[in-house]
């Protein structure tokens, strides 16, 4: 049995989302996000996840063992911070995890019922809710599909049919009249196919943001102005303000329309050195939070801070009220220019997204990718054409979603429409 | 009135289906009784002299794992032996023959007689017995009763068969058979769901009569593969085929009478398979193509007919003499028997279960072309899985299902039940998802043991199939106990990386291009094997690299194969399910919870609504 992890929370930004995770496996994959020692079972604990490329998040940790839990499997939960960028990021070291993989619809609640931890009652209950989720899925799904990555899919789906589809002659009618090397052929439609996949896979991050919106983080010392910068964008008294340093420990997130696209507007702690751990921890969550924003906004009050702009990041300076230079939230002083900066940037960022828009659609290509690179290389270089067919059909499998279903019936239909066969 | 015979088990018809039907039934200690038109073409082969290829080469293979018929007497009457795809993975190599026809039906008609239990008889069979939904027996023309605890109906082609040759027509079950007429009205009395297919055959030729000199030869393989796993060299003479092709001038008298084709001119409104087309369909679906193959196989030994494969049609008599003749080595040929199309009914397999039996009637199991498929080996192989569970049946004994990940039965199954037919069902490797781990080299050991196991083997192959597997496992248990570091192996020339990766012996003679003798120093027992226990050896390694990655798509199915939903499920009665989907439930009546995921549309929330009544009435039931 499969482990397997979904968010479990309602998708989108929200205060806490919660990512199940269930199987054999489930208490091992939490060990795996660098969580050495698990808690009690049935007992919440905060513990810091983290993958090979650093911490994820602080997140509460919440585990139930077999025979008392939702599924009757080993289920852990993660209560993470409901930031996009926090549960894209847990989503894909999870997904990276040995023997897990992404839920498909229903299936919590199917393997609940195989382990007879739900009643009819209850299925009937949740059916309701899960033919929501399924509905809503398929209506996406079909919303997606029939745009541009529909016509894009459409394009996938006939390269892909006619490759497999001259394997398989070959195979299936040696003895018949096909063409004996199909090799040059169906190795330039799986070029084609993977150039455009590996694309939409780059691309994919920005079609997400343009999706959940793109995140802006307004980064700098404490005082210097932040807080009165967020209030100003969004018009309204958005973060605590004050005069004392270090009022904004947690991560004050705005959400505003620029230039058309979705924007969250971070606000985060003052970067300093403290000795107060509470402050310091904050410090570090607005550091990690501020490195996964598409875009800083640093602003220099000429303080020295632990994080330094990067390529593309925009730097003003801090209360032009009082120095005449730069942006003020107070006077709305470079206001316009900075708002006129910020939507430039993402607007170019938003032309390379690809059409893919969703974490499940990213890690299905990516997927595709890794069989159908697999095929060519079973074809071409070691003439295995039966282990090629057999990689080929996997990477189609996982393009199902978005390619629709290829059936041997499809095939066979591509093959009897291209070559005479039949002595 | 005669007085009643009783029988547990009665086949009807002896072609292919029937065949494997009364002999797997009988196999299994059920009296049987197998009754066709003329017991002396029990066996006949009504088209090509071939059996065999790309997917019908393992389902022979399977029939003979099952001690089934097909394979054995396929290689008496062998005259040529070819494994197709020789130079392609194991997975996808398929053993094909070519049939000395009178020598296959002799050795069937024999392997028949020898069987224990089982009673041949030439009659017509006019009548299902049925009662109370139930079949108790058939009638006879000539007022004749036998009863019976179960029915295997086979009768192929027959069924309100009717023969066309251009705009000439009669009925007829094959050419020199008469048709099953009143068979199929009561049958389709009984408000079986039956559709129309029909297929076809090329003219046969006077051997004597064709200018061999002129035509290139294609002879059998140098090492003859087998079909039957008991059989090690062919039992008769080997001859070669020639080969031909047609030209402009061919097409041209064809495209002229294309009106007068049986097909062509609206004669016939049954559908044809894609992958067998005529010369007709050829033409006008290929345009561009100038020329076609045909292989000229001779018909047996002493037998001067030779089959034409590749020019079937149903056009006039004398216009497949025309068209016949302006091929080359053909310029004087004479035709003995025009080709000709047949058209049959076919009831709709969806209403059989996984057995193949009726669904609307019990104790009555179909198989063959009558459910919708063609071919020789498709036919014996629904044969055996009906018989068997006819017998099981009658001895009161649980079902003995097939399932698409064990077997290419299982792939057919499962096809012909589920998704139904729109042209005559054939057989390719294709279909079977799980391709890597069905192959022919390997179908004793996915099915030998659970035919000895239900009492289906003679003892004779259980013993042969014991002894091989011995010493497979010796060998590969001595292969499996090395651990040579990739310097060991590169220092015996094996080319490897240095991964610092210890390897058994299994799996460095799994690598591609490794030498099979390259660790015989060390592995003695391995190195005193026969050659084809070595090999078998190395081919299951080299497909246990992949087949360990098709396990987990094949456990899931086999989860959902393993929930059955009861055939008295009310699916109205389940809240929640759209309507669109009961009518397809209702109508599909899909038999576990796979099935059911293969209906079109269906949705993991309703999947999920019958579990839970399934569950629910379980506990009821239970409780
Ligand atoms: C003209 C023609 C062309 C074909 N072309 C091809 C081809 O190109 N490729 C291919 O793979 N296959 C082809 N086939 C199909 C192949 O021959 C069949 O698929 C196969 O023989 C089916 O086996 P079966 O056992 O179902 O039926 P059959 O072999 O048809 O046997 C039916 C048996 O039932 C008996 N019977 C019927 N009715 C009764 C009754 N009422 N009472 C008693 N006995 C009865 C008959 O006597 C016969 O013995 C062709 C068949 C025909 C006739």
């Amino acid at each position: 049995m499969d482990t397997i992890y979904a968010l479990a929370s309602a998708r989108g930004r929200a205060g806490v989302s919660v990512l199940r995770i269930s199987g054999p496996l489930a208490f091992e994959t939490v060990r795996g996000l660098g969580v050495e020692t698990l808690p009690e079972p049935r007992r919440a604990a905060l513990r810091r996840l983290s993958d090979e490329t650093g911490p994820l998040d602080d997140a509460l940790v919440l585990l139930f063992q077999k025979g008392a839990s939702f599924t009757g499997e080993d289920v852990a939960e993660l209560h993470v911070h409901g930031s996009l960028a926090t549960i894209s990021a847990v989503l894909r070291a999870l997904s990276k995890m040995p023997g897990c993989r992404l839920a498909e619809a229903g299936e919590f609640t199917r393997r609940a019922l195989e382990n007879g931890c739900l009643d009819l009652a209850q299925v009937e209950g949740l059916a309701d809710l899960i033919d929501a989720e399924t509905e809503s899925q398929r209506r996406q799904a079909l919303r997606v599909l029939s745009g541009a990555i529909g016509r894009r899919a459409d394009g996938w789906r006939r390269d892909l049919i006619r490759a497999a589809a001259l394997i398989e002659a070959t195979i299936d009618f040696a003895d018949e009249d096909v063409p004996v090397d199909v090799r040059p052929e169906v190795n330039a439609l799986l070029d084609t196919v993977l150039l455009d996949l590996r694309q939409e896979v780059a691309g994919s991050r920005a079609a997400e943001r343009i999706r959940d919106g793109f995140e802006v983080a307004i980064v700098g010392a404490p005082n210097s102005g932040k807080s009165t910068l967020l209030n100003a964008l969004a018009g309204r008294d958005a973060a605590l303000t004050s005069d004392v340093a270090g009022t904004t420990r947690d991560i004050i997130e705005v959400r505003m329309d620029m230039g058309g696209l979705a924007v969250t507007v971070l606000d985060t702690a003052g970067l300093r050195t403290t000795d107060d751990p509470v402050e310091t921890l904050g410090i570090e969550r607005a550091v990690q939070r501020a490195k996964q924003a598409d875009l800083r906004v640093f602003l220099d009050d000429g303080n020295p801070l632990s994080l330094g702009p990067i390529e593309n990041d925009i730097v003003v300076g801090a209360k032009a009220d009082l120095t005449g230079v730069g942006v003020s939230g107070l006077t709305g002083q470079g206001l316009d220019q900075l708002v006129q900066d910020i939507t430039k940037y993402l607007q170019t960022l938003s032309g390379q997204s690809s059409t893919i828009t969703r974490e499940r659609h990213r890690l299905a290509i990516s997927n595709a990718i890794a069989h159908l690179e697999s095929a060519q290389d079973e074809l071409i270089s070691k003439a295995k054409d039966e282990v090629a067919a057999e990689a080929l059909r996997h990477g189609i499998f996982e393009l199902d979603l978005l390619v629709g279903r290829v059936d041997v019936e499809d095939l066979l239909g591509e093959i009897f429409s291209s070559f005479c066969i039949g002595k | 009135m005669f007085h009643v015979k009783h029988y547990a088990v009665i086949v009807i018809g002896g072609g292919h289906a029937g065949v494997e039907a009364a002999a797997a039934s009988a196999r299994l200690g059920s009296r049987t009784l197998l009754i066709s038109l003329d017991t002396d073409k029990i066996g006949v082969m009504s088209c090509n002299p071939a059996i065999g290829g790309l997917g019908k080469g393992h389902l022979v293979r399977e029939i003979d794992a099952l001690d089934g018929i097909m394979g054995r007497a396929g290689d008496l009457a062998g005259i040529q032996y070819r494994l197709l795809n020789r130079r392609k993975g194991a997975a996808v190599q398929g053993p094909r023959i070519q049939a000395d026809r009178k020598l296959y039906r002799l050795a069937v008609q024999d392997a028949l007689k020898a069987t224990q239990n089982l009673d041949l008889l030439a009659g017509e069979v006019v009548g299902l017995l049925v009662k109370d939904q139930k079949v108790y027996g058939v009638e006879l023309a000539g007022d004749v009763q036998i009863h019976a605890d179960a029915v295997v109906l086979t009768s192929g082609t027959f069924l309100n068969g009717v023969i066309h040759i251009g705009d000439k027509r009669h009925v007829g079950g094959r050419m020199g058979d008469r048709p099953s007429v009143r068979l199929a009205h009561q049958l389709g009395d009984l408000g079986l769901q039956r559709g129309r297919l029909k297929t076809g055959t090329p003219p046969r030729l006077d051997g004597r009569s064709i200018n061999w000199d002129r035509l290139e030869h294609q002879a059998g393989d140098e090492h003859p593969v087998m079909l039957s796993f008991l059989s090690s060299v062919p039992a008769v003479r080997q001859v070669s085929c020639g080969v031909t092709h047609t030209n402009e001038k061919t097409h041209e008298v064809v495209r002229a009478n294309l009106s007068r084709s049986a097909m062509y001119g609206g004669h016939i409104e049954g559908v044809g398979p894609r992958y067998c087309p005529s010369i007709e369909d050829k033409i006008v679906r290929f345009a561009e193509k100038d020329s076609h193959q045909i292989f000229l196989e001779p018909e047996g030994l002493d037998d001067t007919t030779v089959y034409p494969n590749g020019i079937s049609t149903s056009l006039p008599a004398e216009v497949q003499e025309d068209y016949v003749r302006t091929i080359v080595g053909l310029e004087n040929v004479k035709i003995t028997q025009p080709g000709y199309a047949i058209e049959y009914d076919f009831f709709d397999p969806r209403g059989l279960t996984d057995t193949l039996e009726l669904r609307a009637i019990q104790n009555f199991w179909m198989a063959g072309q009558i459910n919708g498929t063609t071919g020789y080996e498709e036919a014996g192989a629904q044969g055996v899985i009906a018989g068997l569970n006819a017998a099981l049946r009658v001895q009161g004994r649980g079902p003995k299902t097939f399932s698409r990940t064990d077997s290419y039965l299982g792939v057919m199954t499962s096809d012909l039940i589920s998704r139904g037919v729109t042209e005559p069902y054939r057989m390719f490797t294709s279909r079977a998802e799980f391709r890597l781990s069905l192959r022919a080299d390997n179908a004793d050991q996915r099915l030998t043991q659970s035919g000895i196991d239900l009492g289906l083997v003679h003892e004779g192959r259980a013993h042969a199939y014991h002894r091989k597997m011995e010493l497979v496992e010796a060998g590969r248990a001595d292969l499996d106990a090395l651990q040579l570091t990739p310097t060991e192996l590169q220092a015996r020339g094996v080319k490897i990386s240095k991964d610092g990766v210890r390897r058994s012996g299994l799996a460095v003679l799994a690598i591609d291009g490794v030498a099979r003798g390259v660790l015989d120093d060390l592995a003695p027992t391995f190195a005193s094997l026969p050659e084809d226990i070595r090999q078998q050896i190395i081919t299951d390694a080299v497909y246990a690299q992949y087949t360990d990655r098709q396990k987990v798509a094949a456990d899931a199915l086999q989860r959902d194969e393993a929930v059955a939903i009861p055939s008295d499920i009310d699916f109205r009665s389940i809240s929640g399910l759209s309507n669109e989907l009961v009518v397809k439930l209702v109508c599909n009546k899909p038999a576990t919870i796979a099935a059911a995921k293969q209906i079109e549309g269906m949705t993991p929330a309703a999947l999920i609504l019958i579990l839970a009544r399934i569950k629910r009435d379980g506990v009821k039931r239970a409780g």
